[in-house]
């Protein structure tokens, strides 16, 4: 026996023993290897790859893809801050900056003492509560400057994370208006005997009654989504709920998941039922770290009550049990298929589709993949019948949809209506006023103008996965967009090349046009980009990463042309930027270490 | 009679299961592509191949051929589209032509000029990636890797070793070698390996030989690629 114990082989060796070295588990052992050693050493990757028999090149592709797994050492307190517009809005690169100099580190770059580093990551769902930062992926909200301080302060007292003051990592629910969902309280197991009551087939028929539809984007109907999957053949069927939650200013699954698990693991189990599945998944996005423990006691306490396990509710034959694995910072894995990869272990790429995951999903079975509210919805459906839940909202949109609503308004939070209720209804109810725009469904959605806040969400006007943030008169259009911009060339998985190469163009693009070095020639560019964007893309986060800045060219072209200072085209080389590196190894910023000609008048 | 399609009116027969591009290519019917290889699966990551049916765009490699679809792909509006992804292709890697030992029969290169790029057009990244010269026989040199996964499915699906895979993510997506100082040469890769030769442009390099047939008779100074039945077959000859 070695008198040292080595941190990295004990990590390793309970990891794999967790998910009894199951090689699809590799993302959560990365993931947990992670956090009890801040980084993922070489050393580490070398066990795991033994531990488990895999190629190195597996280990390191999947460990390479998540933002939030780090194969060089980040410090002890890796600090993230939010970088959603709404984020920006509340002040979070002034934060990001002032905290940067107190430790006196470059964003970016750790610590030399290897103990911080700071940078940003994308929204992390606390919209309503910014802005927001990660600590070690914790998540702490209204972030203001004293906070900042104290924060400088714990770390250079180096403050176990566990002893950081919990008001810090208070998350709200902030539910401003409930109707049939969020208002439901429901006992657990309620709407399950109601299912188990009906049987498999009624629950389907009531849920395709019900015309519910996904929530999570695509609104697909749902009763036809599990109809389909319990019909395809295979040797396993499976249930995963989607609560990736990537979409920026979308927060309305992490208040549902803290506040109505029991109604999302019990739609789970409705939808078990239906399958005749015995394994459910939930696919939490990394960025809510801090509600796996609670979820995992309610799952428990499920157990416990005989709603998970074997023979649930005394019914022999009903065997199911969900359990919940985390992401690591990517958005694309809020796409299904990139989901399921995921679940497998592998890097989220986008699948070929077809097929679909209703006959081809995990490990290449029947898979329902549905969001954490349509999951939720279908309670009701169980509970009180196809028909009545039809009855809510419009013809072609039944039921309400919660809004996350963020940004300039004076009462932030969750929104629940029932379908076809107006953008004007919604901005009266959140206090907004001044209202310059509205962006609903976050950077994939649409941009709307003060013109359009007659229209309604509905599927058969304005779709919407859930967000909706607000931007007053004082508000910069374009910077929106740059933001929104940014985010899908961060995010963008890198497969295929109009996406991984057309984002950053984009992404450039917008910066160039910022730095004041755009002429009307980019706006032809931007058309150009676009085109081959949603004609070429292979997913949904290519085709629609042009939206916003196509949105706000037609609807607030003043923003674009009080940046265009040039008649003619000018490249984007800046001669004085490219002295820039010059400037930060020798230490200078005086003018003579400038380019004088660019000088503007 | 087999089952047949159309491609831009001509009639192309195919067998079930095969994809649009398969049966393109076995009729002589020549579609732009650099990730689809005949030996192996479908993979649809270039998006070169991308061809229209009914008004909608999809990749051809990806996309099994149904009977009687009338699929558009030799029209000014594709080629312009397809043109613009070499260009991306171009300016994300450090492609220097004049100077590579691929030039002629590099995939990308012939795919280019057969579609009429004259310059990159848009700005270059010059993004640094370091060559990988520590391998006895074989050179790899990073900058013009376009991310096609030819090499990981040739290292993974014949040669049985996993050698290559992509990491990172995005922009910076990026192929590493199985080992863990990163070198080749700390791998089990060999000259005989599939995956050293299935790379469309010019990342692998074979050390112990270098412009063997002269620049300006090399496959692509022939004829264009688009006139070869089956270009991978003549560079596998090389
Ligand atoms: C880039 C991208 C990101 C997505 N992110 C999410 C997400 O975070 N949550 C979600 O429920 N659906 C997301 N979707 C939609 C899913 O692919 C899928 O349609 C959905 O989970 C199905 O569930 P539903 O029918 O209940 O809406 C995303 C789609 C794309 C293309
Ligand atoms: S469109 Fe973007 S995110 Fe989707 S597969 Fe292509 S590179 Fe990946
Ligand atoms: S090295 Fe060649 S074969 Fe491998 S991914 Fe890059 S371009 Fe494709
Ligand atoms: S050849 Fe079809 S996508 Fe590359």
């Amino acid at each position: 026996m070695s008198a040292i114990p080595d941190p990295v082989a004990a990590a390793v060796a309970a990891t794999v023993a967790r998910h009894r070295q199951d090689p699809h588990y590799i993302l959560q052992m990365l993931r947990e290897i992670q956090e009890a050693c801040d980084w993922i050493a070489p050393e580490a990757i070398d066990r795991l790859q033994q531990a488990l028999g895999l190629p190195r090149t597996k280990v390191e592709g999947v460990a390479g893809f998540y933002s939030f797994l780090y194969t060089k050492p980040r410090g002890r307190y890796r600090v993230l801050f939010s970088d959603n517009i709404t984020d920006r809005m509340l002040g979070n690169m002034e934060l990001l900056r002032r905290m940067c100099e107190q430790l006196w580190i470059e964003r970016g770059k750790t610590s030399e003492d290897g103990l911080v580093s700071v940078d940003t990551t994308s929204c992390t769902g606390m919209c309503d509560q910014g802005p927001a930062l990660l600590v070690n992926n914790y998540a702490i909200t209204r972030v203001d400057a004293p906070r900042v301080d104290a924060i400088c302060e714990l770390i250079r007292a180096q403050v176990e994370l566990a002893a950081w003051p919990r008001e810090y990592f208070r998350v709200d629910d902030q539910v401003r208006r409930k109707d049939v969902l969020l208002g439901a309280a429901l006992a657990p197991g309620e709407a399950l005997a109601a299912g188990c009551a009906r049987g498999a087939e009624a629950l389907l028929a009531e849920l395709k009654l019900s015309k519910l539809r996904g929530r999570g984007g695509a609104g697909f109907s749902t009763g036809l989504k599990w109809e389909a999957c319990r019909n395809a053949a295979g040797s396993e069927h499976y249930v995963v709920c989607n609560a990736d939650e990537g979409e920026p200013g979308t927060f309305k699954d992490r208040v549902l998941l803290s506040a109505h698990a029991d109604l999302v693991f019990e739609g789970m189990s409705l939808c078990a039922l239906a399958l005749g599945a015995r394994r459910g998944m939930l696919y939490l996005r990394g960025e809510y770290r801090y509600m796996l423990d609670q979820l995992n006691a309610v799952l428990e306490r499920r157990r416990q009550a005989g709603l998970l396990g074997i023979g649930i509710l005394g019914r022999e034959g009903f065997d199911f049990d969900i359990e919940i694995h985390l992401g690591a910072g990517a958005y694309i894995c809020g796409e299904e298929s990139a989901l399921i990869e995921s679940l497998e272990g592998k890097r989220g790429t986008p699948r070929n589709r077809p097929p679909f995951p209703v006959t081809h999903g995990y490990l290449d079975q029947p898979t329902v993949v549905n969001n954490v509210e349509t999951f939720a919805a279908s309670c009701l459906v169980a509970l009180r019948g196809g028909a009545w839940y039809a009855g809510i909202g419009t013809s072609a949109s039944a039921g309400t949809k919660i809004l996350s609503v963020s940004g300039d308004c004076a009462r932030p939070g969750l929104y629940e209506y029932p379908y076809g209720v107006s953008v004007s209804e919604v901005l009266a109810a959140c206090g907004a006023v001044d209202v310059q725009a509205v962006q609903v469904s976050g950077p994939s959605g649409v941009c709307l103008a003060a013109g359009e806040f007659g229209r309604r969400i509905a599927f058969e006007d304005i779709p919407t996965a859930g967000a909706f943030m607000v931007f007053d008169q004082r508000r910069d259009m374009f910077a929106v967009a740059r933001n929104f911009v940014h985010f899908f060339a961060h995010e963008s998985c890198g497969f295929c090349t109009p996406c991984r190469v057309g984002t950053s163009l984009l992404r450039n693009l917008m910066d160039k046009l910022n730095n004041g070095h755009g002429s009307p020639y980019d706006f032809a560019e931007i058309e150009k980009l676009n085109r081959i964007l949603q004609a070429m893309s292979h997913c949904g986060l290519g085709h629609s990463a042009c939206n916003p800045v196509l949105d706000t060219i037609a609807k607030f072209r003043p923003a674009y042309e009080r940046r265009l200072q040039q008649k003619e085209f000018e490249p984007a080389f800046d001669l004085d930027w490219a002295l820039e590196p010059a400037r930060q190894m020798t230490g200078r910023d005086d003018a003579g270490a400038h380019i004088g000609s660019v000088e503007k008048s | 009679m087999s089952a047949s399609f159309t491609i831009d009116g001509k009639a192309v027969p195919f067998a079930e299961g095969q994809t649009i591009i398969q049966a393109a290519l076995a009729a002589g019917v020549y579609i732009p592509h650099l990730c689809h290889h005949p030996e192996f699966k479908p993979h649809g990551s270039c998006k070169l191949c991308t061809v229209r049916i009914s008004g909608r765009q999809s990749a051809s490699c990806t996309t099994l051929a149904q009977a009687g679809m009338a699929v558009e792909s030799d029209t000014p509006a594709l080629n312009d589209e397809r043109r613009t992804l070499t260009q991306m292709l171009f300016v994300e890697g450090n492609h220097f032509c004049p100077s590579c030992e691929k030039s002629g029969n590099c995939k990308l290169q012939a795919t280019a000029y057969d579609l009429g790029m004259m310059t990159a057009h848009f700005d270059h990244f010059f993004p640094s990636r370091p060559v990988d010269a520590s391998h006895p026989d074989v050179l790899l040199d990073f900058n013009r890797c376009i991310l096609c996964s030819l090499c990981v499915r040739a290292s993974r699906d014949v040669d049985g070793k996993n050698a290559f895979a992509l990491s990172g993510r995005g922009i910076k997506t990026h192929l590493i070698v199985n080992a863990k100082s990163g070198r080749l040469a700390d791998t089990d890769v060999t000259l005989q390996d599939k995956a050293v030769r299935v790379c469309p442009v010019g990342v692998f390099l074979r050390k112990d030989r270098g412009f063997n047939v002269p620049i300006g008779r090399r496959v692509f100074d022939l004829k264009p690629v688009s006139a070869y039945v089956d270009a991978t077959a003549a560079l596998a000859k090389e």
